[in-house]
């Protein structure tokens, strides 16, 4: 193994162990949100972070998946893990359309036709039945995970959705370091000459965001069974601005980025819920902050400041 | 299926008013993504706010609409140009997609302060006296205040489109979207242009804010949902020409209207479906330019 796959391997451990313990110390419902943020945020950066592409309609997966995964478990009464498989395919399916039509246009109208189509699929939830419209789909029922570990416990859910976020972000990582995310890096730094160098840069944006599209569904359909609730909240832009922010905030193009940043603005968030409106003031203001100040986020500050005291010549 | 033709008209005449508040708005977002290539997401918070200038003007300083048709668009444009300078300008060597993070941002801090400030239920507006009535025009009973709303867009849009087409100034901005750092060479300011531009561009949303104003009620959350219509709007029509701008708006809203006469389940949806269309067949949108 190369020294960096050791030092990725040790980080990954150390989030990993940090993860387990954290239940006994803090609130594990609201670990389990900031994990499912996590998630959906680490999905988002693929794209943003990885191809460049800035999605402005993710809350689409999230909502979308939630609603399949709702519906799976309450009104077909499927077990837990195929409804966590149902939620995750219907975004992929869902994501394979909107890809295909978002992929034509690049940079800003990539985003703004990502919003319109989310805002078209936010119509179609708020109208449909299945959704139960502005009620949401209600007490969804938790199940038996394989018939046999009984997710009602909260600990025992915990750690189910620990393993689900993991395998998520291992599966993330494992795309960035593949030759196949390489060739998105090459189409993100200079498409033209990815393009001249014989790769067809259409079928690898749209295989990238098929895939961050059904990782966002699978945090979707985990949140929509840890919270027994798919609810509109979710389909709606405001979602689709939350990852954006969570994103950049942690870092983009930041394998951990999102993980911080999903832990900073779901505490944010909790912490502030009593003030309403000021939410959207601050998370605007921490949005123009982040730009004008600090685009590296989080992760990348802290990391360039490793950078540059291990750069500096030790004092003789 | 028989439409009395009453409705048929009642809905296309929505269907222009709404048509009226795209062209003003995809405009400006024309205009200053041609100079300054980012996409003005604060658009729709700074139509919003148009509207409270109004509002504010009328309930603080006893002036009404009139006054206010002239005075929230110099208010909001004095700010956009605020923002510019502080804040857009620092921008201008990045990736465009910071411009969009960063008025997406202005846009939540607009919308959030108001939201604190007045909740989200809105406050009315009244219209001007000499607006007030309607006017029987034989197959139709046209309201007085919407024929106005629909002549004044038409000719604030035309007036745009001369001064960008057809003046000396119009080629400059022209000159410059295509090249600034040649005009510059020529000794023309380009930095203060490129302000200039962003002030006049928010100041057209903010008029179209204030024509809105006694329509809709004055609400936060009156452009949120317009702005994600009118990136609608701008993908269909293309950003490369303004009088597309301008048609793109007017047509866009008169099918929405006919929508909500013979398919109304689809009439929140139909201009995203026309942008998927369009995508596959024109992805430059209908007036653009392949990139």
């Amino acid at each position: 193994m190369s020294p960096l796959k050791d030092r990725d391997a040790a980080a990954f451990l150390a989030m990993a162990a940090l993860l387990a313990v954290a239940p006994f110390v803090a609130y594990p419902v609201f670990l389990m949100k900031a994990l499912c943020f996590a998630l959906f945020a680490c999905a988002f950066n693929l794209l943003i972070g990885y191809v460049g592409l800035l999605s402005f309609g993710h809350a689409m997966f999230l909502g979308g998946s939630a609603y399949a995964a709702a519906h799976a478990a309450k009104v077909w009464g499927l077990p837990p893990e195929l409804s966590l498989l149902f939620g995750t395919a219907c975004s992929a399916a869902l994501g394979l359309v909107v890809g295909a039509l978002a992929i034509r246009r690049q940079g800003i109208y990539f985003a703004m036709i990502t919003l319109g189509l989310a805002q078209m699929v936010y119509f179609v939830f708020l109208r449909s039945d299945f959704t139960g419209g502005e009620n949401g789909i209600q007490a969804v029922p938790r199940g038996k995970l394989f018939g046999f570990i009984d997710l009602d416990g909260t600990m025992t859910m915990y750690f189910v959705v620990l393993a689900i976020f993991l395998a998520g972000f291992a599966l993330i990582y494992r795309t960035i370091h593949s030759p196949f995310g390489e060739v998105l890096k090459a189409i993100r730094e200079h498409e033209p000459r990815a393009i001249s160098l014989g790769y067809d840069v259409d079928k690898y944006k749209l295989l990238a965001f098929v895939l961050s599209a059904a990782l966002a569904g699978l945090a979707g359909s985990t949140k929509a069974i840890v919270f027994q609730l798919a609810s509109l909240t979710d389909a709606h832009w405001t979602m689709s601005g939350d990852v954006v922010l969570i994103t950049l905030l942690g870092g983009l193009g930041r394998v951990y980025g999102p993980v911080v940043g999903a832990f900073v603005i779901v505490a944010l968030e909790n912490y502030l819920s009593q003030f309403g409106a000021w939410i959207t003031v601050i998370q605007g203001a921490i949005f123009v902050l982040c730009v004008l100040t600090f685009r590296q986020g989080i992760v990348g500050e802290i990391a360039s400041l490793v950078d540059r005291a291990r750069a500096r010549p030790p004092p003789t | 299926m028989s439409i009395p033709p009453q409705a048929l008209f009642g809905q296309l005449l929505i269907g222009l008013i709404n048509g009226s508040f795209y062209a003003l708005l995809s405009l400006g977002l024309a205009i200053i993504f041609g100079l300054l290539n980012v996409i003005n997401f604060a658009h729709g918070a700074l139509y919003t706010m148009g509207a409270f200038v109004a509002w504010f003007l009328l309930q603080y300083a006893g002036l009404g609409y009139w006054p206010a048709l002239i005075i929230a668009p110099v208010v909001v444009g004095a700010f956009g140009v605020a923002l510019e300078r502080t804040m857009l300008k620092r921008l201008a060597k990045l990736d465009p997609l910071y411009g969009l993070l960063l008025t997406f941002g202005v846009a939540l801090v607009i919308q959030g302060l108001f939201r604190i400030q007045f909740g989200s239920s809105g406050q009315p507006y009244e219209i001007p006296d000499a607006l007030k009535g309607a006017t029987n025009v034989g197959f139709m009973v046209l309201p007085n205040y919407r024929a106005w709303v629909i002549a004044s867009s038409i000719a604030v849009c035309s007036v745009t489109w001369y001064v960008i087409e057809r003046t000396k100034l119009g080629s400059y901005l022209r000159a410059a979207t295509e090249n600034p750092t040649l005009v510059r060479a020529f000794g023309i300011n380009v930095p203060r242009l490129v302000t200039l531009t962003y002030g006049a561009g928010v100041g057209l949303a903010a008029l179209a804010g204030v024509l809105a104003a006694p329509i809709y009620r004055v609400s936060p959350l009156m452009g949120a949902d317009q702005i994600i219509v009118v990136f609608a709007v701008v993908v269909i029509g293309g950003m490369g020409s303004i009088f597309g701008s301008i048609f793109s708006g007017f047509a866009l809203g008169l099918i929405e209207g006919l929508t909500k006469v013979f398919y109304p389940e689809a009439s929140d949806t139909i201009l995203f479906v026309l942008m998927a269309i369009v995508l596959v067949f024109k992805p430059a949108g209908l007036f653009g330019r392949a990139a």
